[in-house]
């Protein structure tokens, strides 16, 4: 890999998408298979946070999303069909509370399409502490009741940043099921498209708290979701690293060989359920890798092991976060493995982590990094018949 | 009776690239003045209020050079030929509503 140039690159089928979102704009970048010679457009929406960005790809939508939030004029989500050559500038705010909730929005921390078989669905996890969806691919919104109606819910007490709702995993085979994560308040789920949920944080603990193990109110940072295998989920937690075999009904520890059990982001490799990627830090009064090496642990058997990746990776004086949603994996192979700090450098893998470049120093604090491969867009829908 | 609503920079272009918008109208508070406003310019009612109908936090409503935090919020009382100014709060920058010169080089 190279370092970046500030020359957008029209994408095309293949093509590999880095979806950037700073603390003071969104950056677009776009790369060929080998995953070299990464071309840059940005930022967009220059001074407004962008938390969150997701690629649609379903029903061969090339659709980019961004949530923009202006600390004056607030919170918008807006999309691009065009790579972020243009994006919409709603007249209004398509996400916000309704004026019974009482609530007004703070923040969009995550855009989770929905499964591939309701290509419509879309949810974004909001501040403070929410859930929403649209079932018009996006153009209208409604607050899931189910959740914002639950009795812990006036419990939920923010985290460092925010009361969030910033993991939304619908589960691929099962019509119905999501898992939510908050922070704090830990994992929600619902078996009934999210008119019921219940507390998921058995065996989670919650080191902030006189009880370690109460039924909610852990300060979950990320969870992620195999696509083959649903009932397999890694997490994140504000200390703690854990694994489910049972989609979320109990959790096991499996921080065995990392520096530290405290981190913020989460991946996990896009065909083998047993491969996940953390970064660790040292703990939460020192959010920095511990001996300020920066280096990504991956585990090949689902925990049981980890080992540090950080061949090209600063391993002296690195006072950097990744934050959790600043770690990404592509579904090419060998897969691609990105992640941006807080000091705005955007490093890349392309052989699944064993070797890394920077290839973008100089950028705003990185608040997310996503990716996706681009397929064949409406054009080719014909050729693709259920696609 | 009219009311002049001075608008900020960034916010223009949701009002026809308007600087200042002259409200003919009976809005005898801030609130109602502002209602006048975003039925005109519907586009400037989720830059400037949340959805709870507040002011936003880091955005300052004065009419003439009194903010409306100090005299009764969107309450305020707006007479005969007031001046109403929207504008950011210094907490977040500056907003020029214009590029800034280009640096040499670039």
């Amino acid at each position: 890999m190279r370092m970046a140039r500030r020359k957008p690159l029209p994408a095309k089928d293949g093509r590999v998408l880095l979806l950037v979102g700073t603390a003071k704009g969104a950056f677009v970048f776009a790369a060929g298979a080998r995953r070299t010679g990464w071309r840059e457009s940005g930022p967009h929406f220059r001074g407004s946070a962008v938390y969150a960005m997701a690629y649609d790809g379903r029903q061969g939508r090339r659709r980019i999303w961004a949530s923009s939030a202006s600390m004056h004029w607030g919170a918008l989500l807006r999309h691009s069909d065009d790579f972020g050559r243009t994006w919409t500038d709603p007249e209004s705010a398509s996400v916000k509370f309704p004026p019974d909730a009482g609530l007004s929005l703070k923040q969009i921390w995550q855009i989770r399409p929905g499964r591939d078989d309701e290509p419509d669905v879309l949810y974004c996890g909001v501040e403070p502490a929410a859930l929403f969806e649209s079932r018009d691919a996006g153009e209208t919104w409604s607050l899931v009741r189910g959740l914002h109606d639950h009795p812990h819910r006036p419990r939920w007490e923010p985290g460092g940043g925010g009361l969030c709702l910033h993991t939304i995993l619908p589960d691929p085979a099962k019509r119905g099921r999501l898992l939510v994560a908050i922070s704090t308040g830990g994992v929600y789920g619902t078996d009934d498209g999210g008119r019921t949920w219940r507390a998921m944080n058995r065996g989670i603990r919650a080191e902030f708290l006189p009880d370690k193990h109460p039924e909610f109110g852990q300060c979950v940072h990320k969870v992620v979701q195999h696509p083959a295998r649903p009932e397999r989920l890694f997490l994140q937690n504000h200390w703690g690293l854990y694994r489910s075999d049972d989609a979320g009904e109990s959790w096991r520890d499996v921080a065995n060989g990392v520096p530290s059990d405290f981190g913020f982001c989460m991946a996990l490799h896009p065909r083998d359920p047993d491969c996940a990627y953390i970064v660790p830090l040292e703990s939460d009064m020192f959010r920095c890798p511990p001996q300020a090496r920066l280096r990504v642990y991956r585990t090949r058997d689902a925990g049981a092991s980890w080992r540090a990746l950080s061949q090209g990776l600063p391993q002296r004086g690195a006072f950097e976060t990744v934050l959790r949603d600043a770690l990404a994996v592509d579904a090419l192979e060998p897969a691609g493995v990105y992640m941006g700090t807080r000091s705005g450098k955007l490093y890349g893998s392309n052989d699944a982590g064993a070797s890394w470049t920077l290839l973008r120093d100089g950028l705003p604090a990185v608040l997310c990094v996503k990716t996706a491969v681009v397929a064949a867009g409406p054009r080719a829908r014909g050729a693709h018949p259920g696609r | 009776m009219s009311v002049v609503v001075h608008l900020p920079g960034p916010l223009r272009s949701l009002a026809g690239g308007r600087r200042q918008v002259t409200l003919d109208s009976s809005a005898r508070t801030v609130a109602e003045t502002l209602e006048t406003l975003f039925a005109l310019h519907p586009a400037l009612r989720d830059r400037v209020v949340d959805e709870a109908g507040k002011v936003r936090r880091h955005v300052n409503v004065f009419v003439a050079s009194e903010s409306i935090r100090h005299t009764g919020g969107l309450a305020t009382p707006v007479g005969e030929g007031a001046e109403v100014f929207i504008m950011p709060a210094v907490s977040g920058g500056v907003a020029l509503g214009r590029a800034l010169p280009a640096l040499r080089g670039e």
